[in-house]
């Protein structure tokens, strides 16, 4: 018996940056799809199958959360570099969300608070030291919204972006049809 | 604040009669004794008006005249618009702070000299120039301003300062003084014919209202700060409207780029502008005036004071106008403090209230719920002067100027890279052409028309005319010469400039101006990409959805741009792997942090 020609699979991969993991929860809240979701595409690099590096070339990337550090924008831009087609998923990826928040204050102003002044701080640091090591990521001076960094190909928004939403965005990628982007899904208040 | 400032603000307040809508007077005259209006200042200015003190700090905030701390015994405002930059004004900016030993947006550490930039004061003629404590220093060098902080510094006074080199016509005025000059390079028809006050109003109050307004629609004239609503319509929208109090508003605070038509007539033709004002009282049924006039027009205060005090005596204000008895009208002078948008009809009213300069939702409109909610009816300087010359010489005089949709004149102000920058009063129909030779303009790489929210024209349009139906201006005609980098120096100046004039309430405004100013850098760096020149004109339609023109507009100089000079946009684009932003500097990006933790390492 010879096997059934059936077009290969695609490839995703996915990375939180600057984010708190909530697109991908709510990627995880289209339930039972994910068993369609599995029988259309095969993840790559990403923490849900925790292959930490890229083994092959992926047709779609998502990406949730911006960058606030240098080790964010190496992911990104390994990310543009191995993905066909790059999506910025949730507010943050696109605007840079609360990590932002500290884009309006100096990156020193941030530190002096966190690690020398603040007030659970103040007397555990008597050295005031910042933390630096060779291993640890360097903050960026703002957290980046990701298409500052690196072209982005299509955006998702929400806070986090609805289930439906991820879901039928995955699809209309894997088919090639359009996403018929109904009002719902984009209207927030 | 000290104790002493107690009996002032009280004083001034009194003055005021305790009245919170003069809340701009208040805080002018308050900041003329005190120098700044800090918070306490605001505190006790709210209790003595019995308001919240957030009413009067969104106030304070919103006009940039306003200062929170004290900015020096000598407040130098100097001019950073397009024409100052053609002048040199980047150099007379680096001799001010090489002399007064401090940076713009600062104070010399003697606390004699204060740096601060501003928009175009109305000078775009004699630049570059600088309001010094509300007094006008056009045509500045870097030697003139070496030697002014020189002088202050010496204990000068800003009379002593300033010298007796008087401007021509009523500059050179006992009561005004000043060192501007008026350029009338061309006396036309309206504004600068010959004209006797009182004429008019003589005619006028021979006729009935409803024929007064008759006339005016008859003539077809329409509004001259640029939009061209029908002046007669507007009258008798406000005629009609219900209510016994009604308005006559003169919008003076022209602040469009490149305009500087206002500040002449007012020199030049007060009585015209009063009587004109006293003429719509007279149609509409208003009992007072208000002009409206931009701070940077302060300098004329006493003077004008002195033409409606005059006026009165002749009997051309006041009670029993003209000897018609029940013909009550009187003005007032309001001063603005620095916000572009208070050039809107709402916007100047809501600021005459004494509130944040913000457009209200129309409609209602202001000839239905205007000022304190009254019909209220807002004309332009020139609209005013346009509407004497009609009863002085008839519709049908007017009607045979201009052209098909555009009748009469208009008052033109010719800036920029051009032989004779001044006023040119045509009549409309006019081509580009035409005001370029008659303002010795050579060479040139493109013309401005209408300031920044009008339209960036190239030699090929050159032979359209300008007129409502074509090319619409309030006046602003900025010519720019071959030499100027028109992304650089012209429309990243006009993007900033809105985005810093946007009153921030329509979110697309607000976000809109501040997101087309960071492409534009990323394009003018060499970094921009050709999506971003495609996406800029698409946030076009968004924009459209803003409250007010300046919102609807403030796109203009990029849009206009693309579509004119599209090759000047390509021209600068990044080359390379398009799939890449190349403006991500990941070695800038990490400087702060690496110095951060470099001054924290053990």
């Amino acid at each position: 018996m010879t096997a059934k020609a059936t077009p290969a699979k695609k490839v995703i991969a996915t990375t939180s940056l600057a984010g708190c993991f909530g697109c991908h929860m709510s990627l995880l809240d289209i339930d039972e799809r994910l068993f369609d979701l599995i029988e259309l595409v095969d993840f790559n690099k990403s923490p849900l199958d925790d292959i930490k590096e890229f083994t092959k070339e992926c047709d779609i990337g998502l990406v949730e959360g911006g960058c606030s550090n240098d080790e964010n924008v190496h992911v990104l831009t390994e990310f543009r570099k191995h993905c066909r087609t790059l999506v910025a998923v949730g507010e943050c990826a696109i605007m840079g969300g609360l990590p932002a928040l500290r884009n309006l204050m100096p990156l020193k102003d941030c530190l002096d608070e966190a690690y020398r002044n603040g007030p659970t701080v103040a007397d555990s640091n008597p050295q005031q030291i910042l933390p630096h090591d060779p291993d640890l990521p360097k903050l960026l001076d703002r957290v980046y919204p990701c298409h500052e960094v690196v072209s982005i190909d299509y955006f998702l928004p929400g806070c986090p972006p609805s289930a439906d939403l991820i879901w039928d965005a995955l699809v209309a990628l894997v088919s090639g049809n359009e996403l018929a982007l109904e009002y719902r899904t984009f209207k927030f208040d | 604040m000290t104790a002493s400032a107690h009996p002032t603000i009280q004083s001034v307040i009194a003055r005021y009669a305790g009245d919170a809508t003069r809340l701009m007077d208040i805080l002018i005259d308050i900041q003329e004794a005190l120098g700044c209006l800090t918070h306490e200042t605001t505190a006790a200015i709210a209790k003595e008006l019995k308001v919240p003190q957030v009413t009067v700090e969104q106030t304070v905030s919103f006009y940039h005249f306003f200062a929170r701390e004290p900015r020096g015994a000598f407040v130098v405002y100097l001019n950073n618009s397009v024409v100052a930059q053609f002048h040199g004004g980047e150099e007379v900016a680096t001799a001010f702070e090489a002399a007064a030993g401090c940076r713009f947006g600062e104070v010399s550490a003697d606390g004699v000299v204060g740096l601060f930039h501003t928009a175009c004061i109305g000078m775009s003629d004699q630049e570059p120039a600088a309001l010094i404590n509300g007094q006008v220093f056009p045509s500045l060098t870097p030697d003139k301003a070496r030697a002014l902080v020189a002088g202050m510094r010496a204990g000068r006074t800003l009379e002593d300062l300033k010298g007796r080199d008087y401007g021509d016509g009523q500059n050179a005025h006992p009561l005004v003084r000043a060192l501007v000059h008026n350029h009338i390079r061309r006396r036309g028809l309206t504004v600068f014919a010959d004209y006797h006050p009182g004429e008019a109003l003589a005619k006028v109050t021979g006729l009935s209202s409803g024929e007064v307004i008759a006339e005016i629609k008859l003539a077809s004239v329409r509004g001259r700060g640029g939009a061209g609503f029908p002046t007669g319509m507007k009258w008798e929208f406000a005629r009609r409207a219900a209510g016994e109090t009604k308005y006559i508003f003169c919008n003076a605070d022209e602040g469009e780029p490149g305009t500087f038509k206002d500040r002449v007539i007012l020199t030049e033709r007060p009585q015209m502008v009063f009587e004109g004002m006293a003429m719509a009282a007279y149609a509409v049924g208003a009992q007072q005036g208000i002009l409206y006039v931009r701070n940077e027009y302060h300098y004329l205060r006493d003077y004008l004071e002195d033409v409606l005090a005059e006026m009165r005596a002749q009997h051309l204000l006041g009670e029993a106008i003209c000897g018609v008895a029940g013909f009550t009208f009187d003005i007032s002078i309001q001063y603005g403090a620095g916000a572009y948008v208070c050039g809107e009809e709402s916007a100047l009213i809501e600021s005459a209230e004494g509130k944040r300069g913000e457009p209200r939702d129309r409609p209602p409109f202001p000839v239905e719920k205007g000022y304190l909610q009254k019909p209220t009816v807002v004309n332009n300087v020139e609209t005013l002067c346009s509407a004497v010359q009609v009863m002085l010489k008839g519709p049908h005089w007017y009607n045979r100027l201009g052209t098909e949709q555009s009748k009469g004149t208009k008052v033109l102000c010719v800036s920029g890279d051009c032989e004779r920058p001044g006023i040119y009063e045509v009549e409309w129909g006019f081509s580009v052409n035409d005001i370029l030779a008659l303002a010795g303009a050579t060479a040139v790489q493109a013309v401005q028309v209408g300031g920044p929210s009008g339209a960036c024209i190239g030699p090929e349009e050159f032979e359209r005319v300008l007129a409502y139906e074509d090319l619409a201006t309030g006046g602003s005609f900025i010519v720019i010469g071959p030499q100027r980098d028109l992304l650089k120096d012209v429309v990243l100046n006009f993007t900033r400039f809105f985005r810093a004039e946007s009153c921030g309430s329509c979110v697309p405004c607000r976000a809109l101006t501040g997101m087309a100013q960071v492409v534009l850098e990323r394009i003018i760096d060499g970094k921009g990409t050709a999506e971003d020149v495609e996406r800029l004109p698409s946030w076009q339609a968004i924009m459209r959805y803003n409250r007010c023109g300046l919102g609807q507009t403030a796109l203009n100089p990029i849009t206009s741009t693309i579509n004119n000079f599209r090759s000047l946009y390509d021209g600068r684009l990044a080359r390379g792997n398009p799939r890449f932003v190349p403006s991500f500097d990941l070695a800038a990006a990490v400087q702060d942090y690496e110095a951060a933790v470099g001054a924290g390492k053990d």
